[in-house]
């Protein structure tokens, strides 16, 4: 009767930890059920690098190539603005902060994590666009303005990441520096953040993912013109506004060339969900 | 000797992890209501082997045992042993003292609980009983409701033993119990080990040689996954018959 | 690089960190709170009052639904990776890097995967089941990740004393490892809560953006973020959208705060 119980039991946990898998599985059979057959139907390269996106024309073109060139150029933006912030700013948390203050920031830097993104381009649409427009130029919907929003949305994983890697490296290596006559700032720029670095470059990778998934707070603000920006103050379209502006109304091919963009979306980030891994198990060893 | 036949008898036992072979066909009897001894320097294999008489080692994946290990004649390690019911009447405690952090009374009550008493009143007597085995009564009874945590080393090392002896087991595996416990708290426990042997009978690893001579009846001497010799306490720490035993008790060895 | 200019640099990144966030803080709260008027909390949406109130119990339904699907999914997931499968086990290793993908995936590409599975080939429709399920996935890997690392934690002691005094694993997980790792679930709980709280991309193919609250697991609704978001995207209700933001960063603050009590819990209980 127990025994019946123990494996009864064990059977639904191990159903349950199925179910991640049949999840993943069932998010790229469907995904690229739909979008694959697209590519090869359209042509691959026509697609990746086709310069038109005009779905709507009497001979509709789907190229993708200005949603590429887009959602590469503000996640290099983000990482631009907020890599720096973010490794400083962990330096900060992790060497710098008196501990009354910590007990204050900690929480704040996960209350930033937790703000949705929605809020974040609330505010961006109503401060920072006009700011732009009036003090830069352009209409204020631009790759600017993107980068410099998900520069801010991606501190919290640079944060926070790249504090715990440098709170891991052994005290010793600190107090080595010290006791050589160095200073606090020449021990932690010179040591320390050297020690920690394979830990900081996979927070850096894991923020880059967080700026080339989001979607509602870039639609709101990039101006999402289906183009190549040519300028800082151009507007721009990313793989990821693409499907969400378009899905409401798309139907037959239409809908295939989203799902499509949402398969190439779905290639970047594997590609740098594995090179985070690749440097996480770096760390870890 | 002794005529009547041991409570545990432990024939040829080999044992595995993974490729390491720690345990080289051991050999041993362990008497009934008296206290037997493990002695050895570090990894000589003795708390591997106390580990497999309540088959704690299956625990451990890549562990791997051969030979046969007898609990009142029967096998534990056949297929028809029930290992729960094996662990209730071959009772264990380990080196660090390891509460639940729960209160002091549903520490002692956990065992007698899982084996199906919910009776309040069965389980108060149970507990008090338990705790005035163990000798710690009269310091908790006032407060049995407090986190066994928050106790002593010392205390919670005998609340673990109490809650051992609240399953009623018929044998007592102590691993180094008070390696981890200051001088007065060692005491305390040899002190209490000695009046429980009228009542069970125990098994207990130790690393030192003082307390196994002061309290245990017989003496296993392992070294290096065998068992070099074993017989009454006093012949092996005065008159023992093998080079290496001498060696190892007048502190020659590590 | 003189030590001063580097510390300078280190004040500096960290004032425009914590400035930033207070500024968002600030502007949502300021130009918010005064248009929270009891017409937004009115039951019944119009296109006058854009009322929050519907939005706010189909955030609540959401939520609700989600977590009473996916905590169990994600703990027992937790339960078997820690405690039953053998560490070499392959199946491990394919649960663990489909866990680490889930937590990668992008919130658009699970909307649109919630679209073409639950919504469509389902025939679920736009509805609250379909977003709940989408959700469910999402926010799978945050609860599995959280009950490893708590169950782990928790260490081999306890279980030790537990096995030798004959109890089965079953009741050794449940009477004495899951008590001492359950501040470390519900962190993963929250964590998660905040997640569908704040999703938008996930929920607008899925459960839809209908204004009403709604009757049946098969009609549409939306969230407080969604009802945010078609206020910001439509331009004409900007005060009413500042208004909800104040609401959400209520909801947000509140579970960060749980979070840290549970997480100082989770400190203390480890001495």
């Amino acid at each position: 009767m127990k025994n019946t119980k123990e494996a009864a039991m064990k059977g639904v946990f191990f159903l349950s930890a199925c179910f991640s898998i049949i999840a993943l599985l069932l998010i790229i059979l469907f995904i690229f059920a739909n979008g694959v057959p697209f590519i090869a139907e359209y042509g691959f390269f026509d697609f990746i690098f086709g310069m038109d996106w005009a779905p709507t024309n009497n001979v509709p073109l789907y190229g993708i190539f200005p949603m590429i060139i887009g959602s590469i150029y503000v996640t290099l933006g983000a990482a631009i603005v907020g890599v720096p912030i973010g490794i400083l700013t962990a330096v900060f948390m992790a060497e710098f902060c008196p501990p009354i203050l910590y007990k204050v920031l900690k929480p704040a830097t996960n209350l930033m994590a937790a703000i949705p993104s929605i809020v974040y381009g609330f505010f961006a649409l109503r401060v920072f666009t006009p700011f732009i427009r009036e003090n830069i130029g352009g209409n204020g919907y631009s790759v600017l303005t993107a980068s410099v929003l998900l520069g801010i949305m991606i501190l919290p994983t640079v944060i926070g990441l790249s504090e715990s890697a440098l709170r891991a490296i052994p005290k010793t290596y600190y107090t080595g520096s010290v006791a050589l006559g160095a200073t606090h700032e020449r021990s932690v720029f010179r040591v320390l953040l050297p020690a920690a670095k394979s830990g900081i470059f996979s927070s850096v990778i894991l923020g880059i993912g967080r700026a080339i998934g989001e979607t509602m707070a870039v639609v709101l603000i990039a101006g999402n013109q289906a183009i190549i920006p040519d300028n800082l103050l151009s507007g721009v379209r990313t793989l990821t506004t693409n499907i969400v502006i378009e899905m409401a109304y798309a139907t037959g091919q239409h809908r295939e060339a989203l799902i499509a963009t949402a398969v190439v979306l779905f290639g970047f980030i594997l590609l740098i969900n594995s090179i985070f891994l690749y440097f996480k198990n770096k760390e870890a060893s | 000797m002794a005529t009547q036949s041991p409570k545990m008898n432990i024939k040829d036992l080999k044992l595995w992890y993974g490729d390491f072979q720690a345990l080289h066909g051991l050999d041993l009897e362990i008497p009934e209501k008296q206290i037997t001894a493990f002695i050895g320097p570090s990894g000589c294999g003795k708390s591997t082997f106390i580990k497999s008489l309540n088959r704690m080692n299956d625990l451990i994946e890549t562990c791997r045992i051969e030979g046969t290990i007898e609990l009142d004649g029967k096998n534990i390690y056949s297929n028809k042993m029930d290992v729960n019911k094996l662990r209730k009447r071959v009772g264990m405690v380990f080196q660090q003292p390891n509460p639940f952090p729960k209160s002091i009374y549903d520490n002692i009550a956990y065992g007698p609980r899982t084996h199906g008493i919910k009776d309040k009143k069965t389980l108060d007597e149970i507990v008090e009983r338990s705790l005035k085995q163990a000798a710690i009564w009269d310091e908790v009874k006032d407060h049995l409701d407090r986190n066994a945590l928050s106790i002593s080393g010392g205390q919670q090392q005998r609340i673990c033993i109490a809650r051992a002896l609240a399953v009623e087991p018929e044998v007592l595996l102590m691993d180094e119990p008070t390696s981890a416990l200051d001088p007065i708290s060692t005491a305390k426990i040899e002190e209490l080990v000695s009046d429980l042997k009228n009542e069970y009978t125990i098994v207990m690893v130790t690393h030192n040689m003082q307390q196994a001579s002061r309290v245990s009846d017989k003496t296993a001497f392992f070294l290096n996954g065998h068992i070099i010799e074993t017989g009454d306490t006093r012949k092996i720490f005065t008159n023992p018959d093998q080079e290496e035993t001498e060696n190892y008790i007048s502190g020659r060895f590590g | 690089m003189s030590a001063k200019i580097i510390r300078g640099l280190v004040y500096l990144a960290a004032a425009i960190t914590f400035g930033m966030l207070g500024y968002v803080i600030f502007y949502i709260l300021v130009n918010g709170v005064l248009y929270l008027t009891p017409d937004l909390f009115s039951w019944d949406y119009n296109s006058e009052n854009v009322s929050m109130m519907p939005a706010i119990v189909t955030t609540l339904f959401v939520v609700g639904g989600t977590l009473l699907i996916t905590t169990p999914i994600g703990v027992f997931t937790g339960f078997y990776l820690v405690e039953y499968a053998n560490r070499k086990n392959p199946m491990i290793k394919a649960i663990s890097m489909a866990t680490d993908t889930l937590a990668a995936v992008p919130s658009i590409v699970y909307g649109l995967f919630g679209f073409l599975f639950f919504v469509t080939f389902l025939s679920f429709g736009l509805s609250l089941i379909a977003g709940v399920l989408t959700s469910v996935i999402m926010s799978l890997p945050l609860i599995i990740r959280a009950t490893e690392e708590a169950l782990v934690s928790t260490g081999r002691p306890i279980r030790e004393a537990s096995y030798a005094l004959g109890a089965g694993k079953l009741r050794t997980i449940f009477t004495v490892v899951l008590p001492v790792a359950m501040p470390g679930i519900l962190s993963g709980v929250i964590l998660a809560t905040g997640r569908v709280i704040g999703e938008t991309a996930a929920l607008l193919y899925t459960l839809g953006s209908a204004s009403n609250i709604p009757v049946n697991l098969f009609s549409s609704g939306r969230t407080l973020s969604l009802h945010m978001y078609v206020l910001s995207n439509e331009g004409f209700h900007v005060d009413q959208a500042n208004a909800t933001a104040v609401v959400l960063l209520l909801f947000v603050l509140v579970l960060n705060g749980l979070s840290t009590l549970v997480s100082s819990r989770l400190s203390k209980g480890g001495k």
